[in-house]
């Protein structure tokens, strides 16, 4: 449904999208994930041919977005990071203007809007004025707005930032609910997200993909074996030994210690759960155990890992 | 069709932007009254010149001559209203993209399967519209002097003194439509609009009957040397010409400008 071929954008000297490439079949979710500035936004934008790209091409249900952006135009729902509301109009009347410039005809325009209004759950505000309308039902009109032509494809810029947590839920049951008759890209910097609503995960960092899989696949494949870190007090020859007798323990690295306490990072087989027989062995051997944590990445460790720079304001909790 | 229905969905939302806010009423208020102002002055001054000039021909002896009601009354009044219209115009336009670029709504124009050019006719024609509307509702004024008047004026110079008046202000709506793609910020939009129709309206000032050819070129680009006919009365197709081209020219710098700006963002 979505094909990017080597897409590049430039501005001027910088560039914020670099040969990025990825596919997005029909009826999937993709998630979009990066930093802010990784350049979300400007493939978004390229894709919705806001802007033309520098390099590279990009399809959309077949279509180039360079050559045929009306054709484009008219099979993408888009929402941009801030909703493009007119604070000035009610939500109907704003619904009523976005049916009619995204080319819904006459006839069928007052039931998409109805539609739209009542998928969104917007009804109760649909005669107030958009400018009195809260950050969570602007954000919801922006979504109906996107949705209100029945597109092939849907673009989603950040679509539940600013939410509070039960609307954040409500949308992205929306957003999983469009999901087979929609092909959704969007995205987020929120990790929780993408592992609930994106059966695919594209992470960008500085206008480049750095990994691309589903997010059940990403969080194996760096977790790997699962690491367990213990923390003891005792000689570190000894707890090491002890740790290493344990069943199912792959392997132990010493990481240093200070104060009298040994560190040792454990390597487990996948799937097996040692912390008890650790405790238990390190215990046993008369050592005082002083910690025992599990090290699996997360998605936001796997996000950092790939992710380094700026990581500090990227990692909101979870 | 489609680009007549897109052009239309956009006047409409204009208008209702216009109206919406305080612009559309505000806009007609100032512009009825102002009319209605200059339209009294004018009046009395003609009464008075008509008492005057009888008088003159009572003591000649003969019946006095009757004063053109066309020369006094209603071209003073559009030549007022003309710079009335250099004030309004920029509180017409300023807004028309700056205000789209500051709200993020640009991005919404964009992404819609409407083109650029529709977009900015569709813009255009609502503060032309608008404008319309501000003018038929001046000539109401007017059109009383036929309700009471046993010596009405000739109609055809104020149906054309109206439509110099709309070319005139339709000029400075197209070029003010392209200064507002140039900022986000409206006010800049208004400034800078102000400025231009202003420069525009000076260029007219150049008409000397002594000056060469450069004079007499500068002259031919000012707005207002277009006007004096057809408030006379008389249509002269190079002045229609003259109008339309600034304003075709308007609205290819702001098609231009949109579609550039996305080029280079």
């Amino acid at each position: 449904m979505i094909e990017v071929e080597s897409l590049t954008k430039r501005y001027g000297r910088a560039t914020a999208v670099d040969g990025v490439s990825f596919r997005v079949e029909r009826g999937e979710i993709l998630g979009f994930l990066g930093p802010n500035g990784a350049g979300k936004t400007t493939t978004m934008r390229i894709l919705t041919c806001y802007l033309p790209p520098t390099e590279g091409t990009a399809r959309v249900a077949g279509y180039d977005v360079f050559a045929q952006p009306m054709e484009v135009k008219r099979r993408v729902g888009y929402l941009p990071e801030t909703p493009p509301l007119y604070p000035d109009m009610s939500v109907r009347d704003y619904l009523e203007f976005c049916a009619r410039i995204k080319g819904v005809p006459g006839k069928e325009r007052r039931g998409r809007v109805a539609d739209a209004i009542e998928k969104c759950r917007v009804g109760d505000v649909r005669d107030k004025l958009i400018a009195k309308l809260s950050k969570g039902y602007r954000q919801r009109v922006g979504l109906a707005q996107a949705i209100l032509h029945n597109p092939d494809v849907l673009i989603l810029d950040e679509p539940t930032a600013g939410l509070d947590p039960k609307q954040i839920i409500e949308t992205r049951e929306l957003i999983r609910s469009l999901a087979g008759s929609h092909t959704v890209i969007l995205s987020t910097h929120i990790l929780p997200e993408v592992s609930m609503t994106c059966g695919r995960v594209v992470i960008i960092n500085k206008g480049r993909v750095v990994a691309e899989d589903t997010p059940d696949n990403l969080t194996r494949r760096l977790k790997g074996a699962g690491t367990i870190r213990v923390e003891a007090r005792g000689e570190a020859a000894s707890v090491l030994e002890a740790v290493k007798a344990v069943p199912g323990v792959l392997a132990a690295h010493p990481r240093g210690g200070h104060d009298g306490a040994v560190i040792v990072d454990v390597e487990a087989e996948a799937g097996r759960d040692v912390r008890a027989e650790l405790a238990w062995a390190v215990v046993t051997k008369g050592h005082g155990l002083l910690g025992l944590q599990q090290m699996g990445m997360s998605l936001e460790e796997i996000f950092l890992h790939l992710t380094t720079t700026d990581a500090a304001e990227q990692a909101p909790a979870a | 069709m489609t680009a007549l229905r897109n052009v239309a969905a956009i006047v409409g939302k204009e208008w209702r932007h216009y109206f919406g806010s305080p612009i559309a009423w505000v806009g007609l208020f100032v512009w009825t009254l102002l009319f209605g102002i200059f339209y009294y002055f004018a009046f009395t001054f003609f009464l008075e010149q008509s008492m005057r000039v009888a008088q003159q021909g009572m003591e000649m002896g003969g019946g006095g001559m009757k004063l053109s009601i066309n020369e006094y009354l209603i071209r003073p009044l559009f030549h007022n209203m003309a710079v009335v219209a250099l004030f309004i115009a920029p509180m017409l336009t300023m807004r028309l993209f700056a205000e789209e670029k500051r709200q993020g709504t640009i991005e919404l124009l964009a992404t819609s399967p409407v083109t650029d050019l529709q977009v900015v006719m569709g813009k255009f024609l609502a503060a032309a519209g608008l404008y319309a509307l501000m003018i038929l509702s001046g000539l109401v004024n007017v059109a009383l002097i036929w309700t009471y008047s046993s010596n009405p004026p000739e109609w055809k110079p104020v149906l054309t003194g109206a439509l110099g008046l709309f070319l005139l202000g339709s000029s400075f709506l197209a070029m003010g439509t392209f200064v507002s793609t140039l900022t986000k910020n409206q006010i800049v939009a208004g400034i800078l609009s102000f400025s231009l129709f202003l420069g525009m309206w000076t260029l007219g000032w150049a008409d000397d009957p002594m000056g060469g050819p450069v004079s007499k070129v500068v002259a031919y680009l000012g707005v207002t040397t277009h006007l004096e006919d057809l408030v006379k009365g008389v249509v002269d197709l190079k002045d229609v010409v003259f109008y339309l081209s600034v304003v075709t020219f308007g609205l290819f710098l702001a098609h231009q400008s949109v579609e550039s700006q996305r080029w280079r963002a």
